[in-house]
């Protein structure tokens, strides 16, 4: 098992090494920040200045080795545009983004298994005919119009629910959360909703074609056979074994949605990490687009270690040692 | 008696009335502020809400006319002496009383603040001492005559030595360092969220409308209108030309708008010799040239004649701009009044290209960002459309910002456009894009398409010393007309800025484009 984590962690070492090197290169292959950051009043001297100010005048070897050397300290720099460490301005944000797609995530599950295993169940039903219908349209509409959508819906035309940003928020852990106050859930209703659709249709559809297979195998016959209620057979015996395919998803999805939900919080003026990152691409901010990634990288492994490690509670059979 | 008792209950309750909404004020902006810090990145939006925090020893109205700020009267008492009278019994937010001293204080730090990626120094370079006379006076020496120290004071907010002697720019975007003489004091701040203010009621000027300012970032055009629609802010700024002719139809909603001074132009490529290859610039077959049309003044003008303004501001633009023939709108101090902006002509154009030896035309790429300005990718492609049709085969590329402006900026392309943003006097688009570049002089840092013209230069030279404000109006004038006539670039149009607001606020339109919230009040009777 140690063995197993350790490998796991030069792994994710060397993926969080190969991602800084990309970065790096690629901003530097796009363009320069100072254009884009500089005032038009600014002359040539200024524009020095600021060159130097943000360390880019030295060759890019240069800089990528101090950033080496400082990253091993745990400083993965300051913010071009905003003078503040990245690492801690990813932080101001996390909080916003965490909540919105562990939402999702609660929405997904929530409304996802009970349709999909009823779905699944009868599946020739009316009932189950709309939702997979359903599920098409959460698969194929475009985010942002969806987003749109429920704004002028919800906001302008009826106004039950505000239309962008966070509303009011309270203090837990140090951070600032907004589903920990009534104002703030309000705000949040129509974000992870958007959010969510996709994931609703795709949990849908795992555990409908899950509960369809495994409905037919010799093990559920044969609890039938032997006697036991029908809540015991689809609650237990199924729905344990329909759960690895969905927990995968949903894992992975969790994972790119912190990381990617860059339309939805841009549609809401959610002042989350997707906003920042954007924001931080378009003006170049390459330490802020660096340490994004980075953690980014040691997130999605810790997720799929997470998830391996829920495989070997919901699987007898999956051993974790055994991986190669 | 009754009557009278009857009309003042009707007052009264207008009074409450009015006190009970008139209390906050929900402002949402398109670009987000980056610090609170007011010398740390010359940037609009950072203007903006540092205009609310603080003051300039001269401040500029909407039109960017200046007016007295934090000093009262400014005059030139030596070649290279101004001195500025302060305004007496101004206090900080923090009780903190404003002095020369801070003057002085401020104008040192310019230069100073570490990590600046635009800095405000530039405003600071031309000044060689501040002297303090007494607590109300200040001088500022500069090493050569310098008519343009008002001008470069407007963009200056003014900190307080005391508080902010030991002051990073952490300490302001903490909000603990953001105090200042201004009409609002910064409550909190949260980095691309929002910024509450609450009303300065011990400011020296004319009393905010609003006792508090919640000013919020929604970067999204769409959910911009859709959040005022809702009732959830009272007012935006960059209106979509999208929206325009809904919003104006809206009984819910009302527009304040203004001329702006942000000109979209085409740059072309004067670094190539009249003998060598523009880079994307071929004869018809695809062939080198081996020539540049664009030295040649008959193209350049051949090719302004050929941009369709009218139909670009009517149909591209939603009206919401105004053709150009130069850098600056009618109005400001830098307009020259006969200079018109060229007409369509397609017939006239071809008829220049052939003069010029080239009846067949030839082949141009046009360059352009597309997602920068309003509408820019459209505009370019319309541009692309009206030259082809003159014989000038255009190839047409938007870019993102980024990547193009690095382009731009090396001078690689043959035409490209661009916006320039100005301040109201013609030295500043002359000394940053017409003037030869020039780094000692700090000439033409943003002449991207290498534009020289000795006589340019000549005039320019002569009116950065010149103290007599008439004389010098006439020499910026006339270089900005040389300049015009030689087709230096092809001037497009002049934004409108435009906010909307819901009915029943009424808002004094800037020029500069700056969204603050003293600028708003309830509309009157």
């Amino acid at each position: 098992m140690s063995v197993y984590l350790l490998r796991r962690l030069i792994q994710a070492a060397l993926v969080m090494l190969a991602m800084s090197v990309i970065v790096f290169v690629g901003v530097y292959a796009i363009g320069d920040p100072v254009e884009i950051l500089i005032s038009p009043d600014a002359d040539q001297a200024e524009k020095a200045r600021a060159i130097a100010a943000l360390g880019l005048d030295k060759p890019l070897w240069e800089q990528y080795l101090s950033f080496l050397s400082n990253a091993l300290r745990g400083d993965l720099g300051r913010s071009f545009v905003f003078n503040e460490p990245a690492l801690q301005l990813i932080g101001q944000r996390a909080p916003a983004t965490l909540e919105l797609a562990f939402g999702a995530t609660i929405l997904a599950i929530l409304v996802g298994l009970p349709l999909g295993l009823y779905a699944g169940l009868r599946p020739n039903g009316a009932g189950a005919k709309a939702i997979m219908a359903g599920s098409i349209l959460g698969f194929s509409l475009p985010t942002f119009w969806v987003g749109l959508m429920l704004i002028m819906v919800f906001a302008v035309q009826l106004g039950w629910l505000p239309s962008t940003g966070r509303g009011e928020t309270a203090e837990f852990l140090g951070m600032r959360w907004s589903f920990l106050t009534w104002d703030g859930l309000r705000h949040m209703a129509m974000p992870a909703l958007n959010l969510a659709l996709f994931k609703i249709s795709l949990v849908i559809r795992l555990t409908r074609a899950g509960v369809r297979e495994t409905m037919l195998m010799d093990y559920v016959k044969f609890a039938r056979a032997k006697g036991l209620s029908p809540q015991r057979v689809i609650g237990v015996h199924v729905f344990k074994n329909i759960l690895i395919p969905v927990v995968t998803v949903v894992g992975l999805e969790l994972g790119s949605t912190i990381a990617f939900s860059v339309v939805t919080e841009s549609v809401f003026a959610w002042p989350g990490m997707g906003k920042l990152i954007i924001d931080s691409i378009n003006v170049l901010d390459r330490p802020v687009i660096v340490a994004y990634l980075m953690s980014i990288v040691l997130m999605f492994i810790v997720i799929n270690l997470v998830v391996d490690l829920l495989y070997s509670v919901l699987d007898p059979r999956v051993r974790l040692e055994s991986k190669g | 008696m009754k009557k009278l008792l009857l009309g003042a209950t009707v007052a009264l309750g207008t009074l409450a009335g009015g006190a009970a909404w008139a209390q906050t004020l929900t402002m949402a902006v398109g670009a987000p502020v980056t610090s609170l810090d007011p010398h740390y990145h010359q940037l609009s939006p950072n203007n903006a809400v540092s205009d609310m925090i603080f003051d300039k020893l001269v401040n500029t109205d909407g039109q960017s006319r200046m007016i007295p700020g934090l000093a009262t009267e400014w005059r030139v008492v030596g070649p290279t002496v101004w001195e500025f009278k302060l305004r007496p019994d101004v206090r900080f937010h923090n009780g903190s009383a404003f002095t020369a001293e801070d003057v002085a204080f401020t104008i040192a730090r310019l230069p100073n603040v570490p990590n600046s990626p635009a800095s405000y120094a530039v405003y600071s370079r031309p000044i060689t001492r501040v002297e303090v006379v007494d607590p109300l006076t200040v001088r500022f020496h500069t090493a050569q005559p310098y008519p343009l120290l008002p001008l470069d004071m407007t963009n200056v907010r003014i900190l307080d030595k005391e508080t902010h002697e030991r002051a990073a720019t952490e300490d302001f975007n903490a909000v603990r360092a953001a105090v200042g003489t201004g009409p609002y004091r910064a409550v909190s701040y949260r980095n691309g969220d929002r910024i509450e203010f609450a009303r300065n009621d011990a400011y020296w000027g004319p009393k905010p409308a609003y006792e508090r300012v919640n000013y919020r970032m929604i970067t999204n055009d769409a959910s911009r209108t859709a959040a005022l629609l809702a009732g959830d802010v009272d007012f935006i700024d960059q209106v979509p030309t999208t929206d325009l002719s809904k919003l104006r139809n809206d009984p819910r909603v009302a527009l304040s708008e203004t001329v702006g001074l942000r000109l979209i132009f085409l740059g072309l490529d004067h670094l190539r010799a009249a003998n060598e290859n523009s880079p994307f610039i071929t004869d018809n077959d695809g062939k080198p040239l081996g020539r540049n049309p664009l030295r040649d003044v008959r193209v350049r003008r051949a090719l302004s004649m050929a941009v369709d303004r009218q139909a670009i501001v009517e149909r591209l633009m939603e009206g919401a701009a105004t053709p150009a023939g130069q850098f600056l709108p009618p109005g400001v101090t830098g307009h020259v009044p006969d200079v018109q902006p060229t007409r369509y002509d397609p017939e006239g154009a071809r008829r220049l290209l052939a003069e010029a030896g080239y009846p067949n035309g030839f082949r141009m790429q046009l360059n352009g960002p597309n997602d920068r300005y309003i509408n820019d990718g459209r505009i370019i492609q319309a541009i692309g459309q009206t030259w082809t049709r003159i014989g000038v085969r255009t190839a047409v590329e938007g870019q993102t910002w980024s990547v193009f402006v690095g382009r731009a900026a090396r001078s690689e392309l043959s035409a490209h456009l661009i916006g320039w943003g100005s301040n109201p006097d013609g030295s500043h688009p002359l000394r940053n894009i017409l003037a030869t570049v020039n780094a000692e002089k700090g000439w033409g840092a943003s002449n991207r398409g290498r534009y020289s013209n000795p006589e340019v230069d000549r005039l320019l030279e002569a009116s950065l010393t010149e103290l007599d404000e008439e004389k010098r109006q006439k020499l910026v004038l006339d270089a900005e007309r040389i300049a015009a006539e030689d087709v230096a670039v092809i001037p497009i149009h002049i934004q409108t800025n435009i906010w909307a607001m819901r009915r029943g606020l009424r808002h004094d339109a800037r020029n500069d484009e700056l969204s603050r919230g003293q600028d708003v009040r309830p509309a009157g009777p």
